[in-house]
């Protein structure tokens, strides 16, 4: 058995405890917080290191053989997310030391974090589709506590909204797990893909139809693809700046690692369809969500509908369905979790500027700070792919596999959709940093003392140096992305790793 | 009585998407009850009815009898019904919350989560 796979989740499981025991102490949490979050940082890049050098782990929790036991299972895509997730936990804990208010933490914020984190790494490790259903509640459930956490008008609303159509999405994967375990009698998703592979006959071919249908609804909503992603704007710019980075960066993430998973390797055969219809959903997800961003006026908004848009270009890659593609998506996903969190993080310092982040409110930050607005303009140029940076070569891979595969509209779009990004950062960019503060609005002080705008500053520049590095070492990472794409796209690898070798 | 239970389900999914399509607070957390009932039947129903057949190997026997009933939807339902028991209480607690600070259960005057 090996230790490593388990970590990722004993390791919050055990900070989230001990951090609880200590609720008297504020200072005990707080370092709890980043203690727990640096070992599971160190723990998941073991992992990747093991996972890239020995192939897939699995372990069979106590020993149960699959499929009837827990099963663990750690392929390069799950190594990988588990590491963006060490690296944004680690990130957001250190920022979250100067963010959160006192209150806030004593109502379990630091507990409520590592729970989340847990959520998220065991839903990354599950080889079963019932355990992934049962970590995405862990998440789900700590998410919504951390999202109403504090209590105001516009936090409770999009909590609400975001508490039931999160209940929604997962009645339907509920109720698609039922009749796939009706159909082949297990839920174990190597031995699902492998009674697939062997017992499929035509007249059942409708009903995994549907089954994969279900699942791409269920999978949906959390990923907020279009037409499901309405619950998204309208929360993720409510809770604490911290909050909303760490769900930017790893909850619609889930959703979308998971209809990678299901759709790489439960259902593979004849899915044209789904390949098509997926592909096309991407297109009017990029669109959709560029467009919402360009009309909106507050700085997390837009950020919020960004996140939409480029969830499209993670899908585009699933939808072209060849190695090359899936390794575009993985590259995609790796460059925008680190991005994307990094800019809410720049908002926070923003926030705490200004008490505010209607863009019509702000303005003149450049004069202020010009580190951060240097920082800000990095992040944003890569998030609308400008080489050298990460963007660039995410955009790449998939742009040129598009036109390798002549899906030439879903390129043209996301061309459209890159410069549109382009003109949303800038706007950005232009009314916080560039114009002067508008005369009505006072020149605000900020209560943030030196000390704390460094805590705040710290994970700003880590991220913005890892966003330069993805781009200036690309060739590895894609290198990597690419292995990960080619042991997506050959299942069986997958299934003799769960199952053994004579299934 | 599958076709029982698949009217049962039917008509739970109907009331559970009508009562989240209205616009009071209650009735849409008596609307995602619903819905999961009807997924938690779903489950069982799908995954097979057999009747008076437990899965227990009798004393004399090494192995289970012809038929038995497949204990592991039941599992999954009991995991899922507890699951949800949690939820809804959070969203109980979270309505209640947003009615106080709202002043209103009506859902179409909480359009506004602009700050």
């Amino acid at each position: 058995m090996n230790i490593l796979l388990p970590l990722p989740i004993i390791i919050p499981l055990l900070t989230g405890i001990v951090a609880l025991l200590a609720y008297r102490s504020r200072t005990a949490q707080r370092w709890l917080n980043v203690t727990g979050s640096t070992a599971l940082l160190i723990a998941t890049i073991f992992l990747l290191i093991g996972v890239e050098r020995n192939g897939i782990y699995a372990v069979q929790i106590a020993g149960w053989l699959a499929p009837y036991g827990i099963t663990l299972v750690a392929d390069l895509l799950s190594a990988i997310m588990l590491v963006l997730v060490g690296i944004i936990g680690l990130a957001v804990a250190i920022f979250s030391l100067a963010d959160i208010e006192p209150a806030d933490e004593t109502f379990g914020f630091h507990q409520l974090y590592q729970f989340l984190l847990m959520g998220v790494c065991g839903a990354f490790l599950t080889g079963d589709l019932f355990n992934l259903y049962v970590w995405f509640e862990v998440m789900l459930m700590a998410s919504f506590v951390l999202l109403a956490l504090g209590g105001d008008h516009g936090q409770m609303q999009g909590a609400l909204k975001y508490v039931t159509i999160n209940l929604v999405s997962s009645a339907i994967f509920l109720a698609a797990l039922g009749l796939l375990y009706g159909t082949v009698g297990t839920l174990n998703m190597a031995d699902v893909a492998d009674k697939f592979s062997k017992e499929l006959s035509a007249q059942e071919s409708g009903l995994i139809n549907t089954l994969a249908i279900l699942f791409l609804i269920a999978f949906g909503i959390k990923a907020a693809i279009f037409p499901l992603f309405f619950w998204l704007p309208d929360s993720y710019h409510t809770p604490s700046v911290s909050v909303s980075a760490v769900f930017s960066g790893l909850l619609t993430k889930v959703g979308v690692y998971a209809l990678i998973r299901v759709f790489t390797l439960v259902f593979v055969q004849d899915m044209d369809l789904i390949h098509n219809l997926i592909l096309i959903i991407a297109g009017l997800t990029m669109v959709t969500g560029v467009l919402g961003a360009a009309s909106q006026m507050e700085f997390r908004r837009v950020l919020s509908f960004h996140i939409i848009s480029q969830i499209g270009f993670m899908i585009m890659g699933l939808g072209l369905f060849t190695p090359i593609a899936l390794a575009g998506s993985v590259f995609y996903i790796v460059h925008h979790i680190i991005v994307k969190s990094n800019l809410f993080l720049i908002s926070g310092v923003v926030k705490h500027m200004y008490g505010t982040l209607k863009l019509k409110e702000i303005g003149g930050l450049y004069k202020r700070m010009p580190i951060l607005g240097i920082l800000f303009l990095v992040v944003a140029l890569s998030l609308a792919g400008f080489p050298p940076l990460s963007g660039f070569f995410a955009k790449f891979g998939l742009i040129r596999e598009g036109l390798v595969q002549e899906s030439y509209f879903i390129v043209f779009v996301s061309l459209v959709v890159g410069l549109l990004t382009l003109f949303s950062m800038i706007k950005i960019w232009n009314e916080v940093f560039w114009k002067e503060l508008p005369e009505h609005v006072d020149i605000p002080t900020s209560a943030m003392n030196q000390a704390g705008l460094k805590i705040l500053f710290a994970p700003i520049v880590v991220l913005a140096f890892i966003t330069i590095l993805i781009g200036l070492g690309a060739s590895p990472i894609f290198d990597l992305a690419l292995r990960a794409g080619e042991q997506l796209l050959n299942p069986s690898i997958y299934i003799r790793a769960v199952l053994g070798d004579s299934p | 009585m599958e076709v029982i239970l698949a009217i049962v389900i039917g008509g739970l999914y109907a009331a559970g998407i009508y009562m989240l399509l209205r616009r009071s607070l209650v009735k849409l957390l008596l609307g995602l009850g619903l819905i999961s009932h009807a997924a938690n039947l779903l489950i069982f129903t799908a995954a097979r009815l057999t009747r008076a057949a437990s899965p227990i190997i009798p004393v004399s026997e090494e192995a289970f009898p012809a038929s038995y009933a497949d204990p592991l939807p039941q599992a999954l339902i009991l995991t899922a019904i507890v699951i949800s028991f949690g939820v809804i209480a959070f969203a109980l607690a979270l309505s209640y919350r947003t009615y106080k600070i709202a002043g209103s259960d009506d859902l179409d005057k909480m359009r506004e989560t602009k700050e």
